[in-house]
């Protein structure tokens, strides 16, 4: 999932000083679960809103916020608050900001910060696995990705930074290259690890990202 | 202009040194160095926004170095040019003389003098080790022929205290197998344990004319052999070292950390552990030729 972190309450104030009143959405998925956006946090923005003097017209927790035709639904039933608000905060991801960014032609601000596509370690407790880069090649790293878990995104072996199998950039974080080399010796696959490996094809997809899979063949309408 | 890899193909025991260039435009104390040094070594190390701090360029100074009659090893990072960056300064260094590329992947941003910036790291160091020698074969890395191809000797480093070692070493024989024809090692203290890894070493590059110098960055003081162990990974100063350091008084201690130094070239030399050495004094090059003279070299 998204995993994004809400701003803090006074540079969502700043960012809102030329507008009374307010339209907050959130978003049932990602940011509930990160607790950015949810039904609760969507609550809790309206009261302090209200507490500093601004207008809540209206308070809406998309089942997603990135569905733009959904989006654009809540925003067509809810038109009179709609018309009446002068912002809209979302409290979600980007990709969902935009999506009410689509719905109207007002001022429509973030309420929180995207960070990374997390896996859900415990409550609250996200790590970054996968950054999406358009063409997998786990399957060479014993399905721990060195593009996204490795500092440097090195393809081929730990750099000198390893530091009792933790990262010179986080003393925190596990040295991936060292979790690659573990795996692949459990696998016996210490022979692939030999494998020089070519840099990444970087533009596997082209930015900004879009795919069009309603053909039969999905694979003529990604690109 | 090929002195280095000469030096290295003779079988003698090569000798190079370092020079970090200034963050600014005041050059003497570099220059100085460089004069200084020139004569006494094989080749110069030139450092590539070392540590992720912003500096001079290493292009540049390695042209100066053999501009005033040395041999440069041109450092070269993939932290901050993409495929098409590195490949025309590999093209521009050639240009300008410079023979030696030293290809690491550089330093995390993180840990430099601009945090924001973004990394780059489209190559890492094994991937630019293959690119210089397609170079080398005349061809660019999208493998366009070249008018003209280059001819560089190809170094890269290795960390024979690195915790774990098994990945390390992996590494360290996938940038031979890569192309890598010397290495630098980063920095050694425990002599018998540099000495196991050189056996390791040499079963690996047996039947190849790949050489290997030991990193040897002299101790000025125990303060700084602990925050070496404390922060620099893969790098370790055994007990009997501090101790030896915290031996003298600490007026001498710089004198001892020479000491030191030439007491571990001459290990090399007299029990063939290696090729050659890499010595870096980080900005204190003027006691670089007395050490060299205390190891016999000079």
């Amino acid at each position: 999932m998204i995993i994004s972190k809400q701003k803090p309450f006074e540079e969502i104030l700043e960012s809102l000083k030329n507008d009374d009143t307010v339209y907050i959405v959130g978003c049932g998925e990602c940011a509930t679960m990160t607790q950015s956006g949810g039904e609760q946090e969507v609550a809790d923005m309206k009261a302090r809103l209200e507490e500093a003097g601004k207008k809540v017209v209206a308070t809406d927790v998309a089942h997603s916020a990135c569905h733009e035709l959904d989006m654009k639904r809540i925003l067509r039933q809810n038109k009179e608050a709609a018309n009446e608000a002068g912002a809209f905060l979302v409290l979600s991801c980007g990709a969902g900001v935009q999506s009410v960014r689509e719905g109207t032609g007002k001022h429509v601000l973030p309420g929180a910060n995207s960070l990374f596509v997390g896996n859900v370690k415990r409550q609250m407790v996200f790590d970054e696995k996968c950054s999406l880069c358009g063409e997998c090649i786990i399957d060479e790293y014993g399905a721990i990705c060195p593009v996204t878990r490795c500092a440097k995104g090195i393809l081929n072996g730990p750099c000198g930074g390893t530091n009792n199998s933790k990262c010179e950039v986080d003393s925190e974080k596990d040295c991936a290259w060292v979790l690659i080399y573990n795996q692949m010796k459990t696998e016996e696959k210490l022979d692939k690890f030999m494998t020089i490996h070519g840099p990444k094809h970087w533009n596997a997809v082209a930015r900004p990202g879009h795919m069009d899979g309603r053909a039969d063949d999905a694979e003529k309408g990604a690109s | 202009m090929a002195a280095y890899r000469e030096a290295c193909e003779s079988g003698k025991f090569v000798v190079s040194g370092e020079i970090g260039p200034p963050k600014g435009t005041k050059v003497d104390n570099m220059l100085h160095h460089i004069d200084l040094l020139n004569p006494l070594v094989d080749a110069l190390n030139v450092t590539d926004n070392q540590s992720a701090v912003l500096r001079l360029g290493s292009m540049a100074v390695s042209h100066e170095v053999v501009t005033r009659g040395g041999d440069a090893i041109y450092q070269m990072t993939c932290r901050d040019r993409n495929r098409l960056a590195l490949q025309n300064d590999l093209l521009s260094a050639h240009f300008l003389g410079l023979r030696n590329v030293l290809a690491l992947t550089g330093d995390h941003v993180s840990v430099g003098d601009h945090k924001d910036a973004r990394e780059v790291y489209d190559f890492e160091s094994v991937q630019l080790i293959q690119c210089i020698k397609k170079l080398n074969e005349g061809f660019d890395w999208a493998g366009n022929e070249l008018e003209g191809s280059t001819d560089f000797f190809i170094g890269a480093v290795v960390t024979p205290e690195s915790d774990p070692i098994e990945p390390q070493k992996l590494k360290y024989e996938k940038k031979i197998a890569a192309g890598a024809q010397f290495f630098q090692t980063q920095a050694v203290y425990d002599m018998d344990n540099f000495q196991r890894f050189m056996e390791y070493s040499h079963g690996v590059t047996e039947g190849t004319d790949v050489k290997v110098m030991a990193g040897l960055v002299v101790l000025t003081s125990v303060g700084m052999a602990k925050y070496m162990n404390k922060f620099v990974p893969g790098v370790f100063v055994p007990d009997s070292l501090l101790e030896e350091m915290a031996s003298v008084p600490k007026e001498d201690a710089i004198k001892k950390g020479m000491e030191i130094c030439a007491r571990h070239i001459r290990f090399c030399i007299d029990n063939k552990v290696c090729d050659g050495v890499h010595v870096m004094a980080i900005g204190k090059e003027e006691i670089v030729p007395e050490i060299l003279q205390m190891a016999g070299l000079a």
